[in-house]
């Protein structure tokens, strides 16, 4: 019984997940379409909303072009390690409270483990073979700087990121994610929920958060390993069809999870008001939790809109310079806040 | 039983992985079975209930240090490398000191250790008992070897410190 539920909830966590990679894409290119005063796709279907289908349905149509020079077994391999352990890290994500159907009560996240959130930080920190295997695989002078900044950037973005995390474990006392959005119901004097960004200096890594997410997710302002004014398209120059695509969705995958990860230690979850019988108070919190989601997907998109890119230099004095103090700081401040407080 | 079979396979693997390592000729494909190593070892703590160490396992060696063994492979474009018969002392010594040792260490576990089983998580694994062990009855080595540490940066910063250049260098 327990082995069949965690099939079906794996199942549909997979099928929701490759829906929203699908459908965050084709949210990107409406929404940048207006930002750019265009209209983004709008011919397959109304507004364009089977667009992701037609794109998929091309992607697997097409030829897969495997250029003689490559290292064959790393470049076929990358985009799959890439892909794999961006749909991974999902399963320890709780996506709201439990539900009851047909008299089985089930938690809404595939397993539940008391280190989720360094499961998470384990699985993304390998991700980043994908992308440097495929850059080194690739035997292309642009494809290798592709990984070289890749592996680079992840490897300093992520020291800040982990910095910025631990004031939230701090405040919230576990490693469960299930465990910090509890410890994070009720409010503060009476009307304020009690989320962590509101907590003693958990702004400030809410912050260093974000922008360390962004660029552990190669994303603009920091998309330097595909940056195409300089290096065609980086990592996956070699790339086409599905091998692409799967970098593709892994990128998608990861932003997804990362806005996850942001709802769920600084914006309180799925917590928010819940009303109306049974059911409706079952699916709300799983609302909620979208809601946060899309916001940040929105916020991707809109940076992207908006932001040029670093210059590498730029990137990295950022990463180590200023980011890195500040989550010290940060750190050693909420420390101070949570031993006084007793 | 289904636990047993795990911990086995991923034994399996893990020293698949590490012979692999010796046998691969070309440096990435070593550096990948480490990786495959330190995975199956995380693999092993997490089944005997170590999930925190499984998790600053794959974290730390797999999620960082490799990665930084696999930009320097990539960084020098290491190639093949060559293949000797290898040295004679080597064979004279080293063959027989692995398994004299391979054989002490066998020894010690079969008759020094206790024999009672102890069962999967009854000690001390998860994050909370880590650190009482790490900040408070271990604090002073803890302390030393960060110390240690902090001596391996400086040194690594002096030996890969230009001398004749006084400004710092534009970061690549």
């Amino acid at each position: 019984m327990f082995a069949l539920i965690s099939l079906i909830k794996i199942v549909i966590a997979v099928v929701v997940l490759l829906t929203a990679v699908a459908y965050t894409v084709w949210l990107e290119r409406k929404v940048v379409g207006r930002m750019q005063n265009r209209w983004g796709p709008t011919r397959v279907g109304p507004f364009g909303l089977l667009q992701p289908m037609a794109d998929g349905i091309k992607f697997l149509f097409k030829e897969d072009l495997t250029p003689p020079h490559v290292y064959k077994p790393l470049f076929i391999a990358a985009p799959m390690i890439a892909v794999i352990f961006a749909l991974t890290s999902i399963a320890v994500i709780p996506i709201g409270n439990t539900v009851t159907v047909g008299g089985i009560t089930t938690p809404l996240e595939i397993t539940d483990v008391n280190i989720g959130l360094l499961i998470v930080l384990g699985i993304t920190s390998i991700g980043v073979y994908g992308v440097a295997l495929a850059g080194w695989s690739s035997n292309n002078k642009y494809s290798l700087l592709g990984g070289l900044r890749a592996s680079a950037q992840m490897v300093s973005y992520e020291v800040s990121l982990g910095l910025s995390l631990i004031g939230v474990l701090i405040v919230c006392g576990t490693f469960s994610l299930r465990g910090i959005v509890e410890a994070q119901s009720g409010h503060f004097w009476g009307f304020l929920p009690k989320w962590n960004i509101f907590y003693g200096g958990q702004f400030i890594a809410f912050f260093i958060y974000l922008v360390s997410a962004y660029a552990e997710t190669n994303r603009i302002p920091f998309d330097l390993p595909e940056a195409e004014t300089e290096l065609v398209a980086g990592y996956h120059t070699e790339y086409s069809a599905m091998k692409f695509a799967m970098f593709f969705m892994a990128e998608y995958a990861n932003m997804i999870t990362v806005a996850c990860l942001a709802s769920i230690l600084f914006l309180g979850g799925w917590s928010g008001p819940l009303f109306g019988p049974a059911w409706l108070q079952m699916i709300l919190p799983v609302f909620w939790f979208a809601l946060r989601i899309f916001c940040f997907l929105f916020l991707y998109i809109w940076v992207r809109g908006t932001l040029p890119r670093f210059r590498y230099d730029q990137l990295m004095a950022f990463g180590w310079k200023f980011l890195l103090p500040l989550a010290i700081a940060n750190l050693v401040v909420t420390g101070l806040v949570v031993a006084l407080k007793g | 039983m289904l636990h047993l079979i795990l911990f086995l396979v991923f034994g399996a693997f893990c020293v698949a992985g590490a012979v692999n390592l010796l046998v691969q000729s070309h440096p990435i494909n070593s550096a990948l079975s480490l990786i495959a190593v330190m995975v199956s070892l995380a693999v092993e703590y997490l089944l005997l209930g170590a999930e925190f160490v499984a998790a600053v396992q794959v974290i730390i060696y797999a999620g960082a240090i490799m990665v930084l063994f696999v930009f320097v492979i990539m960084l020098l474009n290491a190639g093949e490398e060559e293949k000797t018969r290898g040295s004679r002392v080597a064979i004279i010594f080293g063959v027989p000191s692995v398994l004299l040792g391979g054989a002490l260490v066998a020894w010690v576990l079969l008759r020094r250790s206790g024999t009672a089983a102890v069962a999967v998580g009854a000690l001390p694994g998860d994050p909370k008992s880590v650190s009482m062990l790490l900040f408070q009855n271990f604090l002073l080595p803890f302390e030393v070897t960060s110390v240690l540490v902090l001596i391996a940066i400086m040194g690594a910063v002096v030996l890969a410190a230009r001398p004749e250049q006084a400004q710092p260098r534009k970061k690549a």
